[in-house]
Order: structure tokens, then sequence, then C-alpha cells
């Protein structure tokens, strides 16, 4: 029970601490933004192309943003080593990256909510009729970012070069959600259903896989 | 600072050893501190003091051998948690004294959280800095606010890793009447410390560690004094 | 020594001998002609590659569950050799496809998957060359080993179906549709001889690498 009270106690920790300075939030916000306005600008769409491509262009403007918003994960916890002081404190290590995933998840699906209408008018894409779907697989993919990211950020942390490191590690290994969610995104502008049904499934999949990596082997990553 | 009544314990590392690669940050290390006991820990820098300090703490790992915390008192129930006093701060600059200290309550199941860390804070003398943001205090408000982390759970062990450091005259006393207390309501106290001073005043053991293996020991008949100076000259 | 010395001997008869076999005893195909040789090593060195990969993954999880030495040894064995056969695969696609498609490069399931794999044991080598203390990196290095591992099957699932909506050529048309029976035999002869090739490859590794630490570990003690 204490674990889920200590995961409670610092997820309430990184949210606060994040909208206090908001910093987090606002760079990835902008970050999407500049990056679908550029691909625009190289990619010179038709509305027909916008359709087609959108999504996909979507999802990478996310996985990129993910991976500079992921790298203070765990780097912010050096420089006063509350990494240790956490790490004593809490009875499961599992605690410290499902508070941090958690967070991280919210601040994805927070930034990627707020982009949605940009991204609608650029794009022209008819985001309204299958929003409660477009939610779901936005969570789902960003759920997958997460988990995957805030396992990863534990170990670019302790490499040299991490900045770029955390990129390197987290793209490649982020493929299938890449692919999955910009297929069914893109199907659910045009709306099959079968589609997006096995897309889903599949999404969850790769959460449950990685949440369970992460919860058996999440205690070495902290080791010092 | 300890309102709790301490159950005195005391730490015994059995043939301690720890391995970096091929390098031995320490070797062989066997000692017995008895419940109640402030101890030092003097050496170069590099000798292994934080290295033994973290696996007293529990941080670190040894590669072989044993940590154990023999409790005098009846109870010598699983675990025990040192409070532990590290280089860093170890505190969030993002969030103020209360919150810190707030967290490490809730995080550690201590009883009535709030009553406790407004305690602590009085104690360590920064209850009128307990809305302000850790970021703004200054080097002696630092370790005040490091040391009230490590107690917030009333353990009967503390760690020090080189408290005095960046501390001034003012900060040194205040460090040196809070161990003092400390120890006397039953806390055992194991700092690594450079040289003599207030604080080292108060040691009733001390230990000294070169690459890695303990090279003179009170418990053994060395002088406290040559300890503690033994580079100096 | 000895077995090493048998073991690469085998190896290189083993391979001679399956290149003699894919030249001059396996019937020509019938449209493609000389080109579709290619397929005996092309695709025995992928399943040798992940075979090498397989044995990193071993090497990964016994080292975070033992912490011995030797599992490190296996695990970067494993993955350099088994990058290096990946990299046949990748080479010798395109061979096969500009003769036959008259393009280099198809975006074909495998062959993509097949990239990311590459991908993902270039990052893990490169993980590792990017943390100093040898403890330090092994354990970080088989922590994203084995997230890379699990994130194998998810790559090859999501891209194959990824690529059912939106078709393209195929590379070597489906593995093993309609195989003539000797072409059968050539082949699993093939991927015997590049299995052998590759565990020769793997033991030479490991024993460099031995060599390696305790050469380092020597130069250290006597430095101390």
């Amino acid at each position: 029970m204490s674990f889920f009270s200590n995961t409670v106690v610092l997820l309430s920790k990184e949210l606060r601490t994040e909208f206090r300075s908001r910093e987090l939030l606002t760079t990835t916000v902008v970050f999407i933004l500049v990056v679908l306005i550029l691909f625009s600008f190289a990619i010179s769409p038709t509305t027909d192309e916008s359709r087609e491509f959108g999504p996909g262009l979507l999802w990478l403007a996310i996985l990129f943003a993910a991976s500079l918003m992921l790298q203070p994960c765990f780097l912010r916890e050096q420089s006063n080593d509350t990494l240790s002081s956490l790490r004593l404190a809490v009875s499961d290590p599992f605690s410290i990256f499902l508070a941090k995933l958690i967070a991280n998840t919210l601040f994805l699906l927070l930034t990627e909510l707020i982009m949605l209408p940009f991204f609608a008018l650029f794009y022209n894409v008819p985001i309204l009729p299958e929003l409660p779907w477009l939610i779901l697989v936005l969570f789902l993919g960003s759920l997958g970012i997460s988990v995957t990211g805030t396992a990863l950020s534990a170990i670019s942390a302790q490499a040299r070069m991490r900045e770029l490191l955390l990129p390197l590690l987290l793209l490649p290994l982020l493929t299938p959600v890449l692919v999955v969610s910009a297929t069914v995104t893109v199907s659910l502008f045009e709306r099959e259903p079968i589609v997006k049904g096995k897309g889903i499934a599949f999404l969850a999949v790769f959460d449950v896989i990685f949440l369970t990596a992460l919860w058996l082997f999440g205690e070495y990553l902290l080791e010092e | 600072m300890a309102p709790f009544k301490l159950s005195p314990t005391g730490l015994r590392f059995e043939s301690i050893d720890k391995r970096y690669g091929g390098l031995y940050a320490l070797r062989r290390v066997t000692l017995e501190i008895s419940p109640g006991e402030c101890a030092v820990l003097a050496g170069r820098n590099g000798s292994g003091k934080t290295t033994l300090l973290r696996i007293a703490g529990q941080l670190v790992r040894p590669s072989t051998g044993k940590l154990s915390f023999p409790a005098s008192g009846a109870d010598s129930s699983g675990n025990v948690r040192p409070g532990y006093v590290g280089h860093s701060t170890m505190v969030y600059d993002e969030l103020t004294a209360e919150e810190n200290l707030l967290l490490f309550a809730k995080l550690q199941k201590v009883e009535s959280p709030i009553a406790r860390a407004e305690d602590l804070l009085r104690e360590v003398g920064l209850y009128e800095r307990r809305a302000s943001l850790v970021r703004t205090f200054s080097r002696g408000m630092r370790q005040r606010i490091a040391i009230a982390r490590a107690l917030i759970h009333g353990p009967s062990v503390l760690l020090l890793d080189e408290p005095a450091t960046g501390l001034d005259g003012l900060g040194i006393s205040w460090l040196a009447n809070s161990l003092r207390e400390l120890n006397r309501a039953g806390c055992t106290i194991v700092m690594s410390l450079h040289g003599e001073s207030e604080i080292s005043a108060l040691a009733t053991r001390a230990v000294r560690l070169e690459a890695g293996t303990v090279t003179a020991d009170t418990a053994t008949g060395a002088s406290l004094h040559d300890i503690l100076t033994f580079g100096a000259a | 020594m000895t077995k090493r010395i048998i073991l690469g001997g085998a190896a290189i008869l083993l391979v001679i001998a399956s290149a003699y076999a894919a030249f001059f005893i396996a019937p020509e195909e019938r449209t493609m002609g000389l080109i579709q040789r290619i397929f005996y090593f092309h695709v025995s060195s992928a399943w040798a590659g992940f075979t090498a990969f397989f044995l990193c993954f071993i090497g990964n999880l016994l080292y975070v569950w033992k912490r011995d030495q030797k599992y490190d040894w296996l695990a970067v064995s494993g993955a350099e050799v088994g990058l290096a056969f990946t990299t046949v695969v990748l080479i010798t696609g395109p061979i096969w496809a500009h003769p036959v498609w008259g393009i280099w490069w198809t975006w074909d399931a495998r062959l993509t998957s097949t990239f990311v794999l590459w991908l993902l044991y270039v990052s893990y080598l490169l993980l590792r060359s990017l943390v100093d203390e040898p403890d330090r990196r092994a354990l970080l290095s088989s922590l994203f080993g084995i997230f890379a591992f699990l994130d194998v099957p998810l790559v090859f699932g999501a891209i194959r179906w990824w690529r059912t909506q939106h078709p393209q050529p195929v590379i070597m048309g489906g593995q093993g549709s309609g195989l003539d029976p000797t072409m059968k035999s050539v082949f699993f002869f093939s991927a015997l001889a590049m299995h052998v090739f590759m565990l020769f490859l793997v033991a030479e590794r490991y024993a460099l690498e031995k060599m390696q630490t305790e050469t380092d570990f020597l130069v250290r003690e006597v430095e101390a």
C-alpha cells in the first residue's frame, strides 16, 4: 500500500514542479508547432496530401519533442543528488518510475491536445468526428513514449553525451509506436474501423510489455 | 530534532570490498561501530570515506561483504534507515523548504508529517524561510535543510559526509551543537571529516582510511589527534 | 584453443561448401536467374544475425542477474557479430533488388524491420562507448539490450502490419514460398553454415574481450 501512496506523493511533486515553471510544457508545445510549420515548408503539401501525410508528420513531431522533453527527467535529479534521497525514502523504486512516467504521459498528452486545433487548421484534417478515438490513440502512443523514454532517460543520464544519446536510443525503439499510431490516425480521418481496432490493441500491447519490463528491471536502472 | 525515543543502533561492516571495474575503492573493511558512538572517518580524498558512508546508507551495494545494524535494544526488527547527509543537499531547489520536508516525511510514512516538518524547520532555524524556494538559500541554510531532511524520519543512525564543508564559524557551531544533542539522545553518528574542529571534538571514536583500508582505529589504541591530523603534517 | 581452431576450420569449410552449393547445386530460378542465388546468403545471414542478437539478450539477462563479467563479454560479442551479419543482409537486399526491380530500396517489410534492428544494436554499441566504467557499462547496456530485444518482435510486427496497408514490392518474394526441394536443402545447409560461422566469430570476439579485460586489470594492479 505504501507503494501507491508513494507514487501519488511523487506524482504530485512532479506535477507541482512542472506547473510552477511550465518550462517543459511551453518548450514542447512550441517545438511541435515549429516542426509542423517547417514540415509544411519542406513538403508544401496539397490539401489531399496534407490529410494523408499530416498524421505521420504530427507523430514524428511528437516523437522528436518527446525525446527532448524526456531528457531532464532524470538529469534534474542529478544536480542535487535528489535521486539518492528518493531512493532512500521510498520502499519500492518502481514508484519513482511510475510517478515520472504518469507525469510525462500527462505532459505529452496535454501538449498534444493543445496542438490538435493547430494541427487540424494547418493540415486540413477533420478531427472532430473521431475525436474520442483520436484521444485514445494519442494517449496509448504517449504512454508508450513515456514508459520507454522514462526508462531510457535513467540510462542516458549516466552516460556521456547524454543530450544526444537519449534520442539515439529512444527513436529506433519507438518505431512501432510511430508506425502504428500514424497509420491508425490516418485511418481515423478516413473512417476504416478495422484498422483502428488492431492498431489500438497493438499500442496497448506495446505499453504493457514495456511497463512490465520497467517494473521488473527498474531498480537496476537506479543502482549506483 | 529527535522527539522519538531512539533505539540505539550500531553498524557492523564485515569484510566489505567495493570494486569499480578493476579498482578497489574499499578493501576488506571490517569495522564495528557501537550503538550511541559518535565516530569520525578520516582520510584523504579518494581514501574511500564516501564509498563507505554510501554503503552504510544503503545507497551502494558492496561487491562482497556484509553490512548490518546490530541494535542494543530489544527490537532489532527489519529495516534500519540511516539518515544520510551527502555532498549535495539532496533536496529540490524548485520546491520550498516546507514542501521538501513534507515530501520526504510523507514518503517515509512519518506520523503527523506537517507537524514534524514544522518542528524540524524550527529546530534548524529555517521556520521563517519555510515558504522560500531552496534555490534562494545560502550555503549554510542549504546544509541545515539537508540535515533536516536526513532527520525527518527520526533515524537512530546519522551518516554525514564532510558536513562542515562551506560552513562559516556560526554554521560550524550550530552543527556541532546539533550533533551533540542528537548523540546525547542516543543517535549513532558516523561522519567523515578533514582535520580537527569543533565538530571532531565530539568524536568518541575515530577511524583512518587509506586507499580503501582501515589503517588506524581509536578502538585499537591509536590517538584521536593522530588520526585526525595525519595528513596535515 | 584447439576447440576454437576446430570451430574455425569447420566454419570456413561449411561456408565454402554452402557457397558451392548455392552456385552449383541449387537449380537456377526461372524468372530471376543468377541474382536469385544471393537469397541463400541473404536469408541465412539474417537468421544467423538474429541468433547472435539472441545470444546478446541471454548475456544481458544473465549479467543483470549474476553480475559476472563473462556474460557481458558474451553480450558484446553477440551484438557486434549480429550487427555484422545484419549489415550483410542490408547490403545483399539492394544488390538483389536492383537487377530485379530497377530500384535499390523498396521499404519492404522485412528489410525495413532489419534496418531498425540494425539501428537498435548500433545504439547499443554507441551506449557502451559512452560509459567508461566497466561495471556500469555492462549494467546499463544490458538493460538497454533487454529493452531493445523485447522491441524486436514489436518492430517486425508493426512494420509488417503497416505494409499490409501500403503494399510495395517485396524483396525475394515470400520466404519459402514454393521453394523447390533442392533449393530448400541448399538453403538449410547455408543457414547451418552461417550459424557455425557466427558461433566461431562470437567465440573469437569473446576471447578477445576476455583478454582485453584481463589485461586492463593487470595494468591497473601494476599501477596501483
